[in-house]
């Protein structure tokens, strides 16, 4: 039982810092993506949203070379004294913010896009800066949203494979996650503990997404 | 504040191209008056800073809070401004109190308190509740108090009352009246009601097409035949008159203006009181000697100014009463009967005032 616990430790871990870290990079992108008129919109719109469509192997395989020692992102690493990423618990952080991104920016992209022009046109005319503005208008008019992002970027994490398992790889406390241990034990026969596992994830999965749609049951 | 505030703007979309040049008195309400789509909105927004166009230029006070020119551009919250939506923009997030609170906090002149604001309005009864909870009205009126908390030198009116159904109108503008007549804030007020053009403003600048079409006076605006204001059924002229006293006994008040005296059905106000009374252009009637034995009571003599065409068979003539504008509607062949041209002097019999709430 031993390992399992760690492997369900590290995934929460992972989904923890991956959302934290997402709910950051992914406000000011949702922002910049909801109110700009610029022609980048679409190209950074689709860039975000790749993760989407992409096959998990075929991101995990470009941030493995990218990341690797030959890749520049592992030249600024090694040059910054911070080794190379693929298969530590960092690699698999940087790995899950971009495949998990969409799941976060899409919501808060939608949020403050609902939220319209007038209430920030309103409070420019009560004197409020533009950052006041965001923070004392748009952040709690955005806050269902920002609620279905944090769920949804944490629910994905958790439930990433494909990308993990090429960056991480399966190292016992360090980058191995429920879903490969739920594969390490599907491939050496150990049902039981697959069951386990795999229970809890679906239990997981499932009350995740029921509080998600009985926190917003009147979403139009 | 007295001196004027002059903006200029102009803005091109597809389709539409505003190019205004405005001067509006530094006090009492201006409204900014035209068809929807003419472009009355876009001129209220360029004076925010909601909207920006090229070589606009905007003097509120003698600041200049634009001039394209000189590459000057004040962002919205740093003009001194107010602003009430077409339809009341709470922040649902928040109470009323910090709703009220929001520009206060923020605009750093002292100027109108929150007691003051809240009691102009008729809204402490309801500072706790949260917007949603709010009638149309009391949401209205809960953001015309939040725009006045920001002590604002000039005070922007989008169609406030557009939103609002007919009784809640009625409900609005009392308190519209009381901001006029309390608060030495120029207010610059959008509308394409003639009704509450009448009843509130003392300036109007015509808007038609992107272009001002006419600026001046409210009651000379509404009195030229040269402008859209007065023709028809609905053509009228505004009166301000001040309450001389009462005949209790039937059932009048008694006002005075330098045209003469108006009978008006009794108005329990104190004498002294200036009342707008406005009296229809078919209410009015002309006759060359003065009537001695009739039923009307309201008959003062007048000089015709123009007269116009107004429909098959139909004349507009415009009166001056000692100065006072005045509109009567009548017939080609009363006319060619009686002899009334430019120049004539007649006695108008006025069939029926009202005063306007």
């Amino acid at each position: 039982m031993q390992p399992d616990l760690g492997a369900v430790r590290l995934t929460l871990e992972l989904a923890t810092v991956v959302t934290v870290l997402l709910l950051f990079i992914g406000t000011p992108i949702a922002w910049w993506l909801a109110r700009t008129r610029s022609r980048l919109k679409s190209f950074i719109g689709a860039m975000v949203a790749l993760p989407l469509v992409l096959p998990p192997t075929v991101l995990g395989f470009y941030l493995l070379l990218l990341m690797g020692p030959n890749g520049p992102i592992g030249n600024i690493t090694q040059s910054l004294g911070l080794g190379i990423l693929p298969f530590t618990f960092s690699g698999l952080v940087v790995a899950s913010t971009l495949y998990s991104m969409p799941f976060v920016v899409q919501p808060l992209q939608n949020a403050f896009e609902a939220i319209g022009e007038r209430p920030l046109e309103v409070a420019a005319t009560l004197r409020a800066p533009p950052l006041d503005t965001f923070f004392s208008v748009a952040l709690p008019l955005a806050k269902p949203g920002f609620i279905t992002a944090a769920i949804l970027g944490f629910a994905h994490t958790v439930g990433e494979f494909g990308v993990v398992l090429m960056i991480g790889g399966n190292i016992p406390d360090r980058t191995r996650v429920v879903s490969v241990e739920i594969y390490n034990h599907v491939e050496a026969l150990e049902y039981a503990q697959a069951h386990w596992l795999a229970g809890g994830m679906l239990a997981f999965s499932f009350l995740v997404l029921f509080a998600l749609y009985s926190f917003n049951p009147n979403r139009k | 504040m007295t001196s004027p505030i002059i903006a200029r703007f102009r803005l091109a979309y597809p389709g539409f191209e505003l190019d205004v040049d405005m001067q509006i008195p530094g006090q009492g309400v201006t409204a900014l008056f035209g068809q929807s789509g003419s472009g009355k909105t876009t001129a209220l927004r360029c004076m925010a800073g909601l909207e920006r166009g090229s070589r606009g230029y905007l003097e509120v006070d003698g600041e200049i809070w634009q001039d394209d020119n000189k590459g000057i551009f004040l962002p919205t919250h740093k003009r001194r401004l107010g602003y009430v939506f077409q339809e009341s923009s709470l922040f649902p997030h928040l109470d009323i109190r910090r709703n009220l609170e929001y520009g206060r906090k923020r605009a750093q002149e002292a100027g109108v308190s929150l007691d003051q604001a809240v009691a102009l309005l008729g809204i402490r009864h309801i500072m706790s509740r949260m917007p949603d909870r709010l009638s149309g009205g009391e949401r209205q009126r809960v953001a015309i108090a939040r725009a006045l908390l920001v002590s604002p030198r000039l005070l922007l009116m989008d169609e406030p009352m557009a939103s609002l159904d007919l009784g809640m109108k009625g409900e609005i503008m009392p308190y519209l009246e009381k901001l006029r007549d309390e608060l030495g804030i120029p207010v610059v007020y959008v509308s394409h009601s003639p009704d509450e053009v009448a009843t509130l403003a003392d300036h109007m600048v015509l808007i038609e097409a992107g272009k001002v079409r006419a600026s001046g006076p409210l009651f000379e605006l509404m009195t030229r035949l040269d402008l859209p204001l007065a023709h028809g059924d609905s053509a009228e002229a505004v009166i301000l008159a001040n309450v001389a006293g009462h005949e209790i006994e039937h059932h009048l008040t008694v006002a005075v203006f330098a045209g003469g005296s108006l009978m008006l059905p009794y108005q329990d106000c104190e004498a002294g009181k200036t009342v707008r009374i406005r009296i229809l252009a078919r209410d009015v009637s002309l006759v060359l000697d003065q009537p001695e034995r009739t039923s009307i009571l309201n008959i003062l003599p007048a000089r015709v100014e123009a007269i116009l065409e107004d429909g098959p068979g139909q004349l507009m003539v415009r009166l001056s009463m000692n100065g006072v504008p005045l509109l009567s509607r009548i017939t080609v062949k009363s006319a060619k009967t009686l002899g009334i041209f430019h120049g004539s002097e007649v006695y108008a019999q006025i069939k029926s005032v009202a005063l306007l709430k």
